[in-house]
C-alpha cells in the first residue's frame, strides 16, 4: 500500500474556497441524497487542490471536513489514501509519468531518466530549484495503447519519445496551453498508427 | 473478421462528434421509449438471451446480474453504479467510449437503470480521466436538453437522473465494493460480502454496479436483437468486445472484434503484428496485468474468449492484450507489475499488504539473479497464501502474473541466478 502522510506545519494556516468554488461545491453536493454530502468529499478536496496550485495542505482538509460536516480524521484518511492529492508543493509544470508495465515496455524509464536530467530532482522531490518543475511516477494512467505517455493538469500527452519529451518540456514551460494534447504522433487516438484497420467507409 | 456493419462502437476512434446530433445518426437513442415500453421482463430476458457477460474482467452474466435486484422497490431506493474507474494495467477501452461515443453509455444508463428500477445512475470515473469526465457531462447535459433524461425520460414516464462522480487516484476503487465505498466519501477498501451489492450497496440501498462497456452495449443489443449479438462471438462467449492492443506491436490500438478471434488474427491485422514478426514474440499478456501470462506457443493458437484462455490457466479479463517480444526482460516486466499491486494494495488485509511487498521484493532479487534457487519455490509458495484469502481479488492479481512467469519461464529465472553465481552477466543479449 502506499503510505502517505500530511507535512506538519506546511502550507497556510488556513484555508477558504473562492465564492466561485463555493457555488461548485455546492452542486456537487446536490448530487447526492440529503445527508449523504459525504460522497462530494474527493470531489471537494480535488478541487481545493486546484484552488492551490496543485497541492493539498492540512487547513484545505480541515476546510473540506467543516464544509462536509465530517470528522477531520475521515478525510485526512481520504487525503491520504487517494494518491492524486499531493501532500507538498508542486512545481509550476508537475509531469507525472506512467511507470506501469505497459509504459514500461515502450520506454518509460527514458522518460523517468529525462525528468531526473532536466529538472535536476528524483521523483516525489519536491519542485525543481526555479519552482518550474516537479515530477512524479503514476501508476497506469488508462492510456496503453498510446504509450509511453505522460499527464500534466488535465491533459495526457501520448506516444512520446526521449527527443519529443525534451521539447514538450520547454514548450510547457512556457505555456502550459500551447503544447498539442494527446497523440504526439501521426495517429488518431486509440486508432493505429497508419490509420484504422476497420470501419473506412468513404476512403476505400 | 467482425463486420463493420455488426461493429457497436462506430465512433471509438473520434472520427466524428461525440454530441447528440452525430450520436443520433449513429442509431443512439433511437426509439428507446419503445424500448422501455416493452417492459423490465422483456428487457432483463433480452439480455439474458444474448449471452452477453460483463466486459469489466470478470465475465459474469449481466443480464442475470441485473435480475438479482429485489423485484419490489422498498423504503429503499435502488441505484445503477458505473464502473468507469478502467485501471487495469493494458486497458484503455473504457476510455474511448466516454471521450467519443458517451450517449451509448447514457442511453445504456436509462435502460439498465429502468430494467433494475432505479431511478438515479452513478458513473464513477477514475479521477484521471479529467477530459473523459468532462465529455461525458458535456453528452449527460445535451440528454437532459433533449429530454432523454429527466423526470418523463425519452418519454417513457420513467424519471432518471446519470450523474458523474469521480476518484483520485486508486486502483482498488475498480473493485465494486471499494467503488461503492469511495462514492459513500471513504477510503476505497473492499467489504465483505455477502450482502452483496443488489442487497446492501450504495446508502446501503439495492445496488448494481456494471463496467462501463456492459452498459453501453446494452441498447445496441436490445434494438438489434439479443440473437444478433449472440450469433456473434462463439458459444457462452458471445457479442463483440473492445480490445486493447498495446506493448511490443508495431501499430498498438484499440479495436472492436467478435469475441473468440484468434489471438495471432486480431494482433496481425490490427496492430499490424508483433515487432520483428511473429517469431520474435515472446509472450502474451492477453487479459490485462493480473491475469498469468502466456507463452509463445499457446499464442499462436489460443482464442481470445472466457472459456479458451481459462483452459490455457489465463483469463480474458478486460481483453487488454500486452506483448512482449523477445527483447524484453520477462522477470523484470513481472517486477514492475509486482510494484503495482504493492502500490495499490489498500492495506486492510494482511496477507495482500504484506504479501504484495514481500512479492515485489524478492523479484526484484531474482529480476538480476540475486537469489537462492529455493526462493522460487518459496515465492509460488507465498502467492499461494496471497491468493483466495482477501476479501478481495486484488490479492489473486497480484499472485497470478508472478505464477504464469514461473509456469512458463521458470528456466530463466533459474539461469539468472546460475549465471550471477558464476560470475558471469546475468541478463544475456536477445536472441
Amino acid at each position: 500500500m502506499s503510505v502517505r502522510r500530511l507535512v506538519p506545519g506546511l502550507g497556510p494556516d488556513s484555508f477558504e474556497f473562492t465564492p466561485e468554488n463555493q457555488e461548485w461545491a455546492q452542486k456537487q453536493i446536490a448530487k447526492y441524497p440529503a445527508g449523504r454530502q459525504q460522497s462530494a468529499v474527493i470531489p471537494l478536496l480535488d478541487q481545493a487542490q486546484r484552488q492551490m496550485d496543485g497541492w493539498l495542505p492540512e487547513a484545505a482538509v480541515r476546510y473540506v471536513a467543516d464544509y462536509l460536516d465530517m470528522p477531520y480524521i475521515r478525510v485526512y484518511e481520504v487525503a491520504t489514501f487517494y494518491t492524486m492529492f499531493n501532500l507538498k508543493p508542486v512545481g509550476k509544470v508537475h509531469v507525472q509519468v506512467c511507470g506501469t508495465t505497459p509504459c514500461w515496455l515502450r520506454g518509460a524509464e527514458d522518460l523517468k531518466e529525462v525528468c531526473r536530467r532536466k529538472m535536476g530532482v528524483d521523483k516525489d522531490q519536491g519542485p525543481s530549484e526555479d519552482g518550474t518543475y516537479s515530477w512524479t511516477e503514476m501508476e497506469c494512467l488508462g492510456a496503453c495503447v498510446n504509450a509511453p505517455m505522460i499527464q500534466v493538469d488535465d491533459e495526457t500527452y501520448e506516444d512520446l519519445t526521449v527527443e519529443r519529451f525534451e521539447a514538450l518540456l520547454d514548450e510547457l514551460a512556457k505555456d502550459k496551453s500551447a503544447p498539442k494534447t494527446g497523440p504526439q504522433i501521426d495517429r488518431q487516438f486509440s486508432a493505429p498508427a497508419g490509420g484504422p484497420t476497420v470501419l473506412k467507409k468513404g476512403d476505400a | 473478421m467482425l463486420r463493420d456493419e455488426d461493429r457497436i462502437f462506430t465512433n471509438l476512434y473520434g472520427f466524428e462528434s461525440p454530441g447528440l446530433d452525430a450520436a443520433r445518426t449513429r442509431g443512439d437513442w433511437t426509439g428507446t421509449g419503445d424500448l422501455i415500453g416493452k417492459g423490465r421482463d422483456w428487457i432483463i430476458d433480452e439480455m439474458k438471451a444474448s449471452g452477453l457477460r460483463g466486459r469489466g474482467g470478470a465475465g459474469f452474466p449481466t443480464g442475470l446480474k441485473w435480475s438479482f435486484m429485489p423485484k419490489e422497490v422498498s423504503d429503499r431506493p435502488h441505484y445503477l453504479v458505473v464502473n468507469a474507474d478502467e485501471s487495469e494495467p493494458g486497458t484503455c477501452k473504457d476510455r474511448d467510449i466516454m471521450r467519443h461515443d458517451p450517449h451509448k453509455l447514457i442511453e445504456g444508463c436509462l435502460v439498465a437503470g429502468f430494467a433494475m428500477q432505479a431511478h438515479a445512475a452513478y458513473i464513477y470515473v477514475r479521477g484521471e480521466f479529467i477530459k473523459e469526465r468532462y465529455a461525458l457531462q458535456a453528452a449527460i447535459d445535451e440528454a437532459y436538453e433533449a429530454g432523454l433524461l429527466g423526470p418523463d425520460a425519452c418519454g417513457s414516464g420513467w424519471a432518471m437522473d446519470v450523474y458523474v462522480h469521480h476518484g483520485a487516484g486508486a486502483y482498488i476503487c475498480g473493485e465494486e465494493t471499494a467503488l461503492l465505498e469511495s462514492l459513500e466519501g471513504k477510503k476505497g477498501q473492499p467489504r465483505l460480502k455477502p450482502p452483496f451489492p443488489a442487497n446492501a450497496g450504495l446508502y446501503g440501498c439495492p445496488t448494481t454496479v456494471n463496467n462501463v462497456e456492459s452498459i453501453a452495449v446494452a441498447p445496441t443489443i436490445l434494438r438489434r436483437g439479443a440473437t444478433w449479438f449472440a450469433d456473434l462471438g462463439k458459444a457462452n462467449n458471445t457479442g463483440t468486445k473492445i480490445f486493447c492492443i498495446s506493448g511490443h506491436v508495431n501499430n498498438p490500438c484499440n479495436v472492436e472484434e467478435e469475441m473468440g478471434i484468434p489471438l495471432k488474427e486480431l494482433i496481425e491485422k490490427h496492430a499490424g503484428g508483433v515487432r520483428g514478426g511473429w517469431d520474435n514474440l515472446l509472450a502474451i499478456i492477453p487479459g490485462g496485468s493480473s491475469v498469468p501470462m502466456l507463452p509463445k506457443d499457446i499464442c499462436d493458437t489460443i482464442t481470445m474468449d472466457f472459456d479458451a484462455l481459462k483452459d490455457a490457466q489465463s483469463g480474458l479479463g478486460t481483453a487488454a492484450v500486452i506483448v512482449m517480444d523477445k527483447s524484453t526482460d520477462l522477470v523484470a516486466a513481472i517486477a514492475r507489475l509486482a510494484y503495482f499491486y504493492k502500490h495499490e494494495s489498500c492495506g486492510q488485509c494482511t496477507p495482500c499488504r504484506e504479501g504484495t511487498g514481500w512479492m515485489w521484493r524478492v523479484m526484484e532479487r531474482l529480476a538480476v539473479g540475486e537469489a537462492e534457487v529455493e526462493e522460487i519455490d518459496m515465492l509460488l509458495d507465498v502467492t499461494k497464501q496471497v491468493e483466495g484469502h482477501t476479501i478481495c481479488a486484488l490479492g489473486d492479481a497480484a499472485a497470478w502474473p508472478i505464477q504464469g512467469l514461473i509456469r512458463h519461464f521458470r528456466p530463466e529465472i533459474e539461469a539468472r541466478i546460475e549465471r550471477r553465481k558464476a560470475g558471469q552477466p546475468v541478463l544475456t543479449a536477445a536472441e
